[in-house]
């Protein structure tokens, strides 16, 4: 099954309190690419990466390089899949070196404690990161470009090969929304990973991105290259904004145009 | 880079945990360990020699080291004194331990499973639960005299426990109805409200009874003043088997303080362990107020204590919980009986009058836990 893909979606609904939030989504993500998905609020796009980590079950079909994804036991499908949420908790007094080692929760037997190849996987982690020497700071004092990068290691100490990252630039300055989507690239190449993230900002997320699926009304609106995704007529149309698009080097750049 | 405290002063006893190697995480240390072995023997030693007559430590840490089988050591002591040593203080200071250890064990497995600080077994309603439940089946189960309870009718644990359980299942529904917005003070408003309200229940119920109130309140004000090897038999099996349990979910419940959907991506099932926790700490309260009756504060003062100064880790938390609530109320138990002695003040008054001023002491200092 080396040819499946990272992630395959078939006519994926899902309903909230009545109201339909995907309704009938779609999405294939090769293995080793980046994908991100857009669209204005609540066009469902976290729902969508909620229910690719398997944290909600609705009607349709979600596989995982090629396994169901109900067919993964818990701890299974948590060393496949990794999720650094929009705003993780900070449990408040925890050192960066515990908060890490959670991400090898699905390593550590119920109930017991973790190994030495458990601290020696998560120091390898710290240290590829640029972390070591944060191991002893409370994670609710560092700042929010460090925190981003600690959130990243206990994603990535989880040891999976795919990666969903809801808005993980959202609270950072534009340097490091830089810093943290090179990173990712980067660790994405060499670990060949697969990466699905969602992004509000669209000139910085066409630069990163294989490939785009925009989301509108539950719906996939348009998917391709971010050139193919990233008109001034889709954006017009779903987001109704006002925008030129620009031909950028490493892809196009959306500058808002005020409407008369 | 170093850390301002809450509470600039030099001489305060509130410090950052001891340096520790930084490529182990904050697991328990070793000399924590010792210093609670080391306050359950002090709190053990002085429980036992101070009272109405006083027995000299040393002659107590001897005879208790005889009911080791095999030793044999020269106390010094004559039998009337032996007795007050095995048959009245021991089985007292022993429940105390327990009870102590029990009430924060589950206050601190409490705080974790629903990651609110200020979770408490007494502020959860649970012990307003379990006191209902026990007053319901004194009254109405025709155990309407003092002797039906000496001999603590194992029913009694059994109905504190489903007290208990009921009790954290409404303030945990009251405190969840505000869907979205539910916030640490959410809960704590539905246990005072379920609290009010199991309260009338038992007030009604003793209106009604009033033949049954001197057995009530006797229990209601905390019965180690009568507590025999009978008492601690009953509450030790239930103690165990909750320590047992909360002590090995430790690092699970450091998982859930990242909230439950992130600790389902991390393989764990997040309401599975909550339920399973809230059962051991409600069966651990259970089986203390059962006891005891109802002693309120232990569960917040002794695990806060622990976290301001040893770590934040439940694996650091808990087990010391377990020893220094121990201490703690055995301590208090010491004090309650010699501070107006002749006279005994009932023990839930002495960790309330203590626990008052110190919870206005944690919130002050612990505001950056707190929030």
């Amino acid at each position: 099954m080396s040819a499946a893909p990272a992630v395959e979606v078939r006519d994926l609904h899902v309903t909230m309190d009545r109201t339909p939030i995907l309704a009938g989504i779609d999405l294939t993500v090769a293995v080793g690419e980046w994908v991100t998905v857009i669209g204005p609020n609540g066009a469902g796009k976290s729902t969508l990466l909620r229910a690719v980590g398997g944290l909600l079950a609705a009607p349709g079909a979600v596989s995982l390089f090629g396994t169901p994804i109900e067919s993964l036991p818990r701890r299974n499908r948590a060393r496949v899949v990794a999720t650094v949420a929009q705003s993780p908790v900070v449990p408040p007094g925890m050192p960066v070196l515990d908060y890490v080692l959670l991400g090898r929760t699905p390593y550590i037997p119920p109930l017991g404690r973790e190994s030495a190849a458990d601290l020696a996987a998560v120091h390898e982690v710290l240290a590829r990161l640029d972390l070591t020497g944060f191991v002893r700071r409370e994670l609710a004092t560092l700042s929010g470009g460090e925190r981003q990068r600690v959130f990243l290691a206990r994603a990535l100490a989880q040891g999976a090969t795919l990666l969903l990252l809801d808005e993980p630039t959202s609270a950072l300055d534009i340097g490091h929304q830089q810093e943290v989507l090179d990173l990712v690239d980067q660790l994405r190449r060499e670990h060949e990973l697969t990466v699905v993230a969602t992004m509000h900002d669209l000139s910085i997320a066409g630069e990163y991105a294989d490939r785009m699926v925009l989301l509108a009304e539950g719906r996939v609106a348009a998917a391709g290259t971010p050139r193919e995704v990233l008109t001034e007529s889709l954006l017009a149309e779903h987001y109704k904004a006002s925008v030129r698009v620009l031909d950028g080097e490493h892809g196009p750049l959306i500058v808002p145009v005020r409407r008369r | 880079m170093t850390r301002v405290a809450p509470v600039a002063r030099d001489s305060s006893p509130i410090r950052p945990a001891e340096t520790p190697n930084p490529s182990r995480p904050a697991g328990l240390r070793p000399r924590w360990l010792v210093a609670g072995l080391v306050a359950v023997l002090v709190a053990l030693v002085a429980g036992v020699s101070l009272g109405p007559v006083t027995i000299p430590p040393g002659s107590v840490a001897a005879e208790l080291l005889n009911l080791l089988p095999g030793v044999h050591l020269e106390s010094g002591l004559n039998e009337r004194e032996i007795a007050i040593v095995t048959e009245l203080r021991l089985p007292r200071v022993v429940l105390g331990l327990l009870v102590g250890g029990m009430l924060a064990l589950a206050g601190g497995c409490y705080q974790g499973v629903f990651r609110n600080p200020l979770a408490d077994p007494y502020l959860l309603g649970v012990a307003a639960g379990a006191g209902l439940a026990v007053t319901a089946v004194i009254a109405l189960g025709g155990a309407g005299s003092e002797g039906a309870l000496t001999g603590l009718p194992l029913t009694i644990p059994l109905a504190a426990f489903v007290g208990s359980l009921g009790a954290v299942a409404l303030t945990y529904l009251l405190g969840a109805a505000g869907g979205r917005s539910r916030s640490p003070a959410m809960l704590i408003l539905a246990g005072v409200a379920v609290s009010a309200f199991l309260s009338a229940g038992q007030t009604y119920l003793l209106q009604r009874n009033a033949d049954s109130i001197q057995a009530v309140y006797s229990w209601l004000l905390g019965r180690l003043a009568t507590a025999g090897w009978h008492d601690v038999l009953l509450v030790l099996p239930y103690a165990v088997l909750t320590a047992v349990v909360v002590l090995l979910h430790g690092r699970e419940l450091d998982v859930l303080s990242v909230g439950d959907d992130e600790a389902s991506s991390l393989g764990l099932h997040p309401q599975r362990s909550r339920y399973l926790l809230i059962a051991a700490a409600s069966l651990g309260t259970a089986a203390a107020v059962s006891a005891t009756g109802l002693i309120g504060f232990v569960g917040i003062i002794v695990p806060h204590t622990i976290r301001l100064l040893a770590g934040s880790s439940y694996r650091v938390i808990l087990p010391l919980s377990l020893l220094f609530g121990a201490a703690f109320l055995a301590l208090t138990d010491v004090a309650a009986r010699t501070v107006a002695a002749p006279a005994e003040i009932p023990i839930g008054v002495v960790t309330a009058l203590l626990g008052g001023p110190f919870f206005v002491l944690i919130l002050r200092t612990a505001r950056r836990v707190l929030t």
